[in-house]
């Protein structure tokens, strides 16, 4: 896996709620001297102030697709786009989607894991989510999208926080945490942000779920039932507690949006574990919003890694473990009101006994 | 079932020895004869011209991608990520057609034998007859366009189905409707049957005198590739392990029937041209083989090993003696019969 992927082009999908800043941090990307170029699939031509001859605009048209799977929509304009881009490969070195303020991120994720195509030249790097410190909270109540946006992000940036108070923005970021307590946050002013921040992340060569938050683990072992986390980012390394808040930050837990991460460091039974994975996508894949994990299967010497969105899935065999490297499985879900004991329950029994 | 090919070298008759091997210099994504000139579209900037003595001479034809290509016969259309389209006939000579006033991609183009031309740029079809552009916007994203043999009639192929458009006349287009992404589409020389190829691995059919619909289904891949038999009796096509032969000789074309599976490799066909007088069609591979099928009974003659770049284009000349192929990263040849 890991020699086709390094070939493949890295995606970036940005998105964020209307007037949050996307086409800011997009001039932005452009604008700066790093050597690299990029293709750009923009939905409005004119607001992007940079003179590139590889943006591309789009219609944002989502597909059914004819499987029966009712979640299972893509971006029919991107399969084209895409299409067109490859015969210019050599041409640009990554590849940014824009989406509009109101899109649901997960018929553009999709497009990735459902065309074949599309699959075998380019990759999701990372969906990069620009957020406004000001009126987010707000959004989160009344825009399901922004939610969604959040939801999906593997990077928040959080921006305009210069318009906002500390303790609004301790709060806006609580919000954030409730909801995705994975996705990198950066705090910025009109998305001032290090490229390499939110660029060709990997993020979704997932390995940062294993360097995520050095008290996951103690966390989890103290609450079964923690799976919210602070963003570390910003120094708050010590551990905390679900509900006991010494260092004042605050815990939502959003109303219905939950994440929930499960962890073994006993062996999986892959001829177990990966039936129950299917299985639980085909049955729960419309309330789980993404899923990633990191397995270490009995009698395997090589790290499975997969991705999810909604009832799509994709894994392989990334590397061999490393000498003196804990083998400990990770796996997590974000979604609406997701079974939490299934999940866990059905977990438990994939363990190799 | 398979057949492994370096396991019985001599099982199949060769004749790779009577190809002239060329090469392109850029990657080829498609192939056409005007006359004796074989054209090798490019993926982007340029078309290359090779005469019959195999001089290949390459032409400028747009400052980008290079999205579609169509033939008459004495030119070939193309539609660039430039916003032009672009003609190119036999003896190299270029004309510009149209550009698209906001510079989009040009995504398809299709040509009628009497000279009209059609193009599309996201939703919108436009037809250049002698004179005016007409255009049309179609619900979704233009996935394909081809006229019909009789009459200038454009079929236009998106989401959901496809709309049927005489440009000259003010009645309203007809709506064929069938759920999912319509990406090429086609009509049967007899104007009896029009076929897509869709985004999911399927070809969907209509028979047009009653509008009675047609599925053909159970393909790995997406079909990319589709090439009517001479007498349109049967339509060969890519997306499987082997080439798909559907019959269209009855008055119900395939419906009910079973399609033939001629020349299974293990590898993927990618291109399919089919003979324009007798019942051989030819077929390129994703290993690199090209081959030479007989319909009636699935005999194969060698044109192309394999260990190459996948087969992107094939064409025959007019007269069917001469096939030219080319693979994706530009290696190409000519066979004469």
């Amino acid at each position: 896996m890991t020699e086709t992927t390094s070939q493949k082009i890295p995606v970036t999908v940005l998105t964020g709620y209307l007037g949050a800043g996307k086409t800011t941090l997009l001039n932005r990307i452009l604008s700066e001297n790093h050597g690299k170029k990029y293709a750009v699939i923009v939905n409005e031509f004119g607001e992007i102030g940079i003179d590139n001859d590889l943006i591309v605009g789009a219609d944002e048209e989502v597909f059914e697709m004819n499987n029966g799977c009712v979640c299972c929509t893509v971006r029919g304009d991107l399969v084209r786009i895409m299409e067109g881009l490859m015969k210019r490969k050599g041409k640009f070195d990554a590849i940014i989607v824009e989406t509009t303020g109101l899109a649901d991120p997960a018929p553009v994720a999709q497009t990735f894991f459902v065309d074949e195509d599309v699959q075998k030249n380019a990759r999701l790097d990372a969906v990069v989510t620009v957020a406004d410190a000001k009126w987010l909270a707000d959004r989160l109540k009344d825009a399901p999208e922004a939610k969604n946006q959040i939801a999906f992000a593997d990077v928040i940036v959080l921006n305009k926080t210069d318009l906002v108070s500390k303790p609004e923005l301790a709060e806006v970021e609580a919000r954030i945490r409730a909801i995705n307590p994975y996705a990198k946050l950066h705090r910025t002013e009109r998305c001032r942000v290090q490229l390499e921040d939110v660029l060709e992340r990997g993020a979704f060569d997932l390995d940062r779920i294993l360097d995520l938050e050095p008290d996951f683990l103690e966390v989890e072992d103290e609450h079964d039932h923690d799976h919210h986390h602070h963003d570390h980012d910003h120094g708050h390394d010590h551990h905390h507690h679900d509900h006991g808040h010494s260092h004042g930050l605050k815990h939502y837990h959003d109303e219905d949006m939950q994440s929930l991460s499960l962890r073994s460091d006993k062996p999986l039974d892959a001829t177990k574990f990966m039936p129950w994975l299917q299985k639980l996508m085909a049955s729960e894949g419309q309330k789980i919003l993404r899923s990633k994990g990191i397995l270490a299967f009995r009698d395997d010497d090589d790290r499975y890694v997969f991705q999810g969105v909604h009832m799509m899935l994709e894994g392989d065999h990334q590397r061999p473990w490393k000498e003196g490297e804990a083998r400990e499985s990770r796996v997590v879900f974000i979604g609406r009101e997701l079974p939490e004991q299934l999940i866990r329950d059905g977990f438990a029994h994939c363990i190799a006994g | 079932m398979t057949v492994d090919r370096e396991e019985s070298p001599a099982s199949i008759a060769s004749v790779t020895e009577r190809v002239q091997p060329l090469s392109i210099g850029a990657p080829v994504a498609s192939v056409h004869f005007l006359g004796e000139v074989a054209v090798f579209v490019g993926a982007e900037e340029s078309v290359a011209l090779v005469s019959e003595t195999g001089e290949i001479a390459r032409i400028a034809v747009h400052g980008g991608g290079i999205l579609c290509a169509a033939t008459d016969s004495a030119r070939v259309v193309t539609g660039g990520d430039d916003g032009k389209i672009v003609a190119v006939d036999a003896k190299g000579g270029v004309s510009a057609l149209a550009t698209d006033a906001k510079r989009r991609w040009i995504d398809n183009v299709a040509l009628h034998a009497e000279g009209t031309v059609a193009w599309s740029a996201g939703k919108t079809a436009f037809v250049r007859g002698k004179s005016e552009i007409k255009s049309f916007d179609a619900p979704s994203t233009v996935g394909g366009l081809a006229f019909a043999p009789k009459g200038v009639r454009l079929a236009i192929a998106h989401y959901n189905g496809v709309t049927l458009w005489f440009p000259n006349m003010v009645a309203k287009p007809e709506f064929m409707e069938w759920a999912g992404s319509h990406l090429g589409v086609m009509f049967s020389a007899d104007n009896r049957f029009l076929v897509t190829t869709m985004h999911e691995p399927a070809l969907h059919g209509w028979r047009l005198a009653d509008n009675k619909h047609m599925r053909m289904t159970g393909y790995p891949a997406r079909v990319r590739s589709m090439s009517w038999s001479a007498g349109g009796k049967a339509l060969a096509t890519s997306g499987a392990d082997a080439v798909i032969l559907w019959p269209f000789a009855s008055k119900d074309g395939p419906m009910g029937k079973e399609p033939a599976m001629l020349a299974p490799l293990p590898a993927r066909v990618t291109a399919v041209a089919c003979h324009p007088k007798q019942d051989i069609l030819a077929a390129g591979y994703g290993d690199g083989t090209v081959l030479l099928v007989r319909m009636e009974d699935g005999a194969e003659i060698l044109v192309r090993r394999n260990n190459a770049a996948p087969v992107s284009g094939l064409a025959w000349n007019g007269r069917g003696t001469r096939l030219a192929f080319a693979a994706e990263d530009g290696e190409a040849g000519l066979l004469t019969l």
